[in-house]
C-alpha cells in the first residue's frame, strides 16, 4: 500500500491535498475563497515558466536564464506599452505591441542559448548562467534600475485578474502537455534526454529539437513575465530574481529528472501547486522570509529523497 | 563431480522480477581451480545468476555457499571482499581515468598513516599486475585510448589486485578480435593453473568447450543440463539450450546480388582513419567487412552514415552524390546503421522497449503535417515487429530496455531499424551477444532482407559469420582495403592473412604504437 502510493505518479498531488487538509484548520484564512484565488494567481506565472523549463530538462538541459528573461521582457514590454513616454504610448496597439515585444525578447534569449549550446557544444549550465548574468545586467542598465509604471489596463488585466489568466494558462498547459506526450517533437525530446547519440544516429534532428526547447523556455519565461508584470501593475528590472529555486524545485518535486529523459507537464503542475501551497501557508503563518526559504529548501530535499526512493522501488 | 574441493555451491537459487520467475531452483557446484561454462539462450538467466553471486541482486530463495560457509553478499563490495570478481557483459571502467587509477579505484595504496595516495607504489603494483595479464602498456595511459580487449585485461588486472578467487566472465569475447580472444584464453589457463576458479558465460559454444572443465546449461531459468566438457558436444549443448536440435548454423542464401548499385564509395579518405576506400554495394547483396579492431571498419561505417567527416572521395547513394551526409539524411534516404555498442549509441536504456523500437520511424507514424503520433497504428506495428525479431515472450513493451537481457537488447536495436524499412543496411556486429538459436533467426532475417531487394553491409569480428553469410568480403587493414574476396574463394586463412599482414616488422599497427607510447601524449 505505502509502496504503491510512493510509486504513484499522483503522489505529489496527493501530498498537496493532505498538506492542505492538515493545515487548513490551524492557518487562519488558508481555505478562504480569497486566499485560494491568491494561491492560484501566484501559481500561474510560476507554472508557465516551469513548463518551459520542463521541456528543457527532459531534453537533458537546463535553463538558468529564465529569471533574467522575465526581467528583461518585463521592462522592454513596459517601455513599449507604458503611458509615460512609451514607444506606443496611448496608441490602441500599446498592449499587443508590448506583448509582442516581450515574446520577442523571450525568443531572442532562447535562440541565443539554444544556438550556443547546439552550435558550439557548450554546456547548458554555463551558457544559460552567463546569459542570466548578462541579461539581468542589461535589464538594469536599460532602465537605470527604475521600475516602469502606468501600464494600460488592457495589459495589466492579464496578470491581475485570475479569471482572465486562468483560461489562458489552462489552454497553454493543455497544448504543452499534448505537445510533449503525443507529438513527434515530444517523443524526440524524451529520446534526446535519454541518449543524445542514439537519437542522432536514429535520425532525430537533435540540434533543431534542442534549439526548440530553449526557444520554448524563453517564450514561456516571457509569457510568465506578462503575468508577473500585470500582477504588479509595473515592470521591474529585478523581477523574477528570486524564483529560480521555486522553479527548479517545483519541476523536480513533480518528478522531472535533472538528468533528462523523464518528466511530464502534469507533474510540473502538481509540483507548482505543492510549492505554491507551502509558500502561501508559510506566509499566512507570518514566518519571516528566511524561515520560508529554509522550509522550502527542506521540502525540496525531501521531495528529491522521495524521488530516489521511488526509483529504487521501481527498479527492484 | 567430486574430484577437487568445491569452492562454490548454488543451492535452489530463485529470483523473480515483477512476478516473473527468471531463476528456478538453480543448483550446481564450482570446483576449486576449475572453469565452469554457463550457457543458455538470451534471457535464460545467466547474467541474473551472476549478478546474485556478485552482490548486485539478492536471491528470493535458496543459498549460495562458499567453501561450505553461507555466502550472501549484500552489495558488490561484499562480493569483492569475499574474493568474487565480476567482468561484466558491458565493461565497467572509468574511461577518463588511467589504467592504474581504475585498478585501484577502491583500494588505493596509501602513504602510511596519511590520507594520501602512494603514487610510486600504485605505479609499481599496477605494472606488476599488467605484466601478469600480459598487457605491455604504461599504467598511466587513460582507459579511453585502449581497445576493448585491452580494457578487458585491465578488468582482469583489477580482479587480481583484489585477490579474487573466483572470476566471472560474462560474454568476455563478444567485443574482442580473434587475436585478443586467443590472448585472453591463454591468460585464463594461466590463472586457472594458479588455483583461481572461473565462471565463463558465452554464446560461442566452441570457446566454452575449449576452455571449461564443466558446463551448465540454463533454459528459462532452470538448470537443464550439467556435465563434464569431455562428456558432451556442441550439438548436445545446443539442443539442451533451445529445446530442439539445430543442424545448420547459416541459412541457405537464396538471392544473388543485382546489377543496381545501392551504395558506391570512391577513393574515400580521411587522414589517420581510412585511405582510398572504394567499393560498390549492390541491391540484394550481402557484403562483409573483416579486419582487426582498429583497422578502420567501424570508423568507415561511421563516415558512410554521416557521423564523422571525410576529406576526399565520394559517397553515392543510388547514384546520388552525398558530399556531406548527415545521419538524418541517411535515415531519410533509407539507410540503417546498427552500431557496435548498443549501450552508448544504440539504445535509450531507461526508455521503454516500445519507445526504442519506434524511435527511427516515428515520423512515419505522425499524421501528415500535424506531427501527431498515431499510437494505435504504432502499437500494432510494434506487436508485429517483436514477433519478427523474436523478442523474449516474457517482456512487456512498456518495460525499460535496461531490464532486458543483453541479447534481447540487441534484438530491440535490430527491430528499431527494421520498422523504418530501409534499403541499405550497415550492420556493425549484428549478432553480438545473441544466442545460437536467435543467431540463425537473425541470419535468416538478413537473408530475407537481401532477397527482398535490400543491400546489406556486415562488419564482423566473426570470420565464420562472414563466410556463412556474404557474397563478397572486404578485408581491412590500417584503414585500407587489403583484400577483396568473392564467395567461391572464401578462405579463413586468406582473410586472417589479409587482416594481419604487416608492411613493417612491428607487431602492432601504427595507431596502436602511437597509443602505447606514453610520453607522446
Ligand atoms: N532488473 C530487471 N528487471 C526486470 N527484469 C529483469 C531484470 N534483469 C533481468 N531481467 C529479466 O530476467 C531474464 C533473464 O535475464 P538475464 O540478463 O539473466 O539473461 P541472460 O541469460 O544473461 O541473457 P543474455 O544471453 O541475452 O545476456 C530476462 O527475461 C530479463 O528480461
Ligand atoms: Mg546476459
Amino acid at each position: 500500500m505505502v509502496k504503491r502510493l510512493i510509486q504513484s505518479e499522483y503522489l505529489v498531488l496527493l501530498l498537496s491535498a493532505v498538506y492542505f487538509a492538515a493545515l487548513a484548520p490551524f492557518t487562519p484564512g488558508f481555505a478562504s475563497t480569497g486566499n485560494l484565488a491568491n494561491i492560484l494567481s501566484s501559481m500561474l506565472p510560476l507554472l508557465v515558466v516551469a513548463m518551459g523549463q520542463t521541456f528543457v530538462l527532459i531534453a537533458g538541459g537546463i535553463d538558468l536564464s529564465v529569471t533574467s528573461t522575465i526581467a528583461l521582457a518585463s521592462v522592454v514590454g513596459a517601455s513599449v506599452a507604458t503611458g509615460d513616454q512609451g514607444i506606443l504610448s496611448g496608441n490602441s496597439l500599446a498592449t499587443p505591441g508590448g506583448i509582442l515585444a516581450m515574446l520577442l525578447v523571450g525568443a531572442t534569449v532562447g535562440s541565443f542559448n539554444g544556438a550556443a549550446i547546439t552550435r558550439f557544444r557548450m554546456p547548458p549550465f554555463i551558457v544559460t548562467l552567463t546569459t542570466m548574468i548578462f541579461v539581468s545586467g542589461f535589464a538594469v542598465w536599460l532602465t537605470q534600475s527604475k521600475s516602469i509604471f502606468n501600464l494600460p489596463t488592457t495589459f495589466t488585466i492579464l496578470g491581475s485578474n485570475v479569471w482572465v489568466a486562468l483560461p489562458l494558462v489552462a489552454v497553454a498547459t493543455l497544448v504543452m502537455h499534448f505537445a510533449l506526450s503525443r507529438t513527434l517533437l515530444g517523443h524526440w525530446i524524451y529520446a534526446i534526454g535519454h541518449n543524445k547519440n542514439a537519437a542522432e544516429i536514429s535520425g532525430v534532428p537533435v540540434r533543431r529539437v534542442l534549439l526548440f526547447t530553449y526557444i520554448a523556455s524563453g517564450l514561456c519565461a516571457a509569457a510568465a513575465s506578462i503575468l508577473y508584470t500585470g500582477r504588479l501593475e509595473s515592470a521591474s528590472p529585478v523581477m523574477g530574481r528570486n524564483i529560480l529555486l521555486d522553479l527548479i524545485g517545483a519541476t523536480v518535486i513533480g518528478g522531472t529528472s535533472l538528468y533528462g529523459g523523464k518528466g511530464k507537464i502534469l507533474w510540473t503542475v502538481y509540483g507548482v501547486l505543492f510549492l505554491a501551497l507551502i509558500d502561501n501557508s508559510l506566509n499566512l503563518l507570518n514566518l519571516s522570509y528566511f524561515t520560508i526559504m529554509m522550509a522550502k529548501g527542506a521540502v525540496i530535499v525531501m521531495a528529491a529523497t522521495i524521488d530516489s526512493v521511488r526509483n529504487k522501488l521501481l527498479n527492484s | 563431480m567430486s574430484s577437487s574441493p568445491r569452492i562454490l555451491e548454488f543451492d535452489s537459487v530463485e529470483k523473480s522480477f515483477f512476478g516473473v520467475k527468471v531463476l528456478k531452483a538453480v543448483t550446481f557446484d564450482l570446483r576449486t581451480g576449475t572453469a565452469i561454462g554457463l550457457v543458455g539462450e538470451n534471457g535464460a538467466g545467466k547474467s541474473t545468476l551472476m549478478n546474485i553471486l556478485g552482490g548486485i541482486h539478492t536471491p528470493d530463495a535458496g543459498y549460495i555457499r562458499m567453501e561450505g560457509e553461507p555466502y550472501a553478499p549484500r552489495n558488490p563490495q561484499d562480493a569483492a571482499r569475499a574474493g568474487v570478481a565480476f567482468i561484466h557483459q558491458e565493461l565497467n571502467l572509468f574511461s577518463n581515468l588511467t589504467i592504474a587509477e581504475n585498478i585501484f579505484i577502491t583500494t588505493f595504496p596509501r602513504v602510511a598513516g596519511l590520507p594520501m595516495i602512494a603514487r610510486k607504489t600504485v605505479r609499481e603494483r599496477a605494472r606488476s599486475l599488467l605484466d601478469q595479464v600480459g598487457l605491455s602498456v604504461n599504467p598511466n595511459t587513460r582507459v579511453e585510448s585502449l581497445s576493448a580487449g585491452e580494457r578487458q585485461l585491465v578488468e582482469i588486472a583489477k580482479a587480481l589486485s583484489l585477490d579474487a578467487r573466483i572470476i566471472i566472465f560474462d560474454e568476455p569475447t563478444s567485443s574482442l578480435t580473434a587475436l585478443e580472444t586467443d590472448r585472453l584464453f591463454e591468460l585464463i589457463s594461466t590463472l586457472r593453473a594458479r588455483g583461481i576458479s572461473m565462471i565463463y558465460i558465452s554464446h560461442a559454444l566452441s570457446d566454452v568447450m575449449k576452455l571449461c572443465d564443466d558446463i551448465v546449461v540454463l533454459r528459462d531459468g532452470e538448470v537443464v543440463g550439467k556435465s563434464r566438457t569431455a562428456e558432451t558436444s556442441t550439438a548436445k549443448l545446443i539442443s539442451l539450450m533451445v529445446g530442439r536440435s539445430i543442424d545448420q548454423l547459416y541459412p541457405e542464401r537464396t538471392g544473388r546480388p543485382a546489377a543496381e548499385r545501392a551504395l558506391s564509395v570512391r577513393n574515400l579518405s580521411q587522414p589517420g582513419i581510412v585511405r582510398n576506400i572504394a567499393f560498390d554495394l549492390h541491391d540484394q547483396e550481402i557484403l562483409g567487412i573483416s579486419g582487426l579492431m582498429g583497422s578502420g571498419r567501424s570508423e568507415l561505417a561511421r563516415i558512410l552514415f554521416g557521423l564523422d567527416p571525410f576529406e576526399t572521395g565520394e559517397v553515392l547513394l543510388w547514384g546520388e552524390n552525398l558530399p556531406k551526409p548527415s545521419p538524418r539524411q541517411c535515415v531519410r534516404m533509407g539507410m540503417a546503421f546498427l552500431t557496435e555498442n548498443r549501450r552508448e549509441e544504440g539504445l535509450c536504456m531507461e526508455a521503454s522497449i516500445a519507445e526504442n523500437m519506434a524511435l527511427v520511424s516515428l515520423p512515419n507514424f505522425a499524421n501528415r503535417g500535424g506531427y501527431w503520433i498515431d499510437h494505435g497504428r504504432l502499437s500494432k506495428s510494434l506487436t508485429a515487429l517483436r514477433g519478427a525479431v523474436r523478442l523474449t515472450r516474457s517482456a512487456r513493451l512498456s518495460q525499460a530496455v535496461r531490464t532486458l537481457s543483453g541479447g534481447n537488447q540487441q534484438k530491440v536495436v535490430l527491430a528499431k531499424w527494421l520498422l523504418n524499412r530501409p534499403r541499405v543496411f550497415i550492420l556493425d556486429e549484428p549478432t553480438r551477444g545473441i544466442d545460437v538459436g536467435a543467431k540463425y533467426e537473425v541470419y535468416s532475417l538478413i537473408n530475407k532482407l537481401a532477397s527482398d531487394g535490400a543491400a546489406v553491409l556486415i562488419i564482423s569480428s566473426e570470420i565464420e559469420e562472414l563466410i556463412g553469410m556474404c557474397d563478397q568480403i572486404l578485408v581491412m587493414r590500417n584503414g585500407e582495403i587489403a583484400d577483396t574476396i568473392r564467395r567461391p574463394d572464401f578462405d579463413r586463412e586468406r582473410i586472417l592473412r589479409g587482416a594481419l599482414k604487416q608492411s613493417h616488422t612491428t607487431r602492432t599497427s601504427p595507431v596502436e604504437t602511437a597509443r602505447h607510447d606514453p610520453e607522446s601524449r
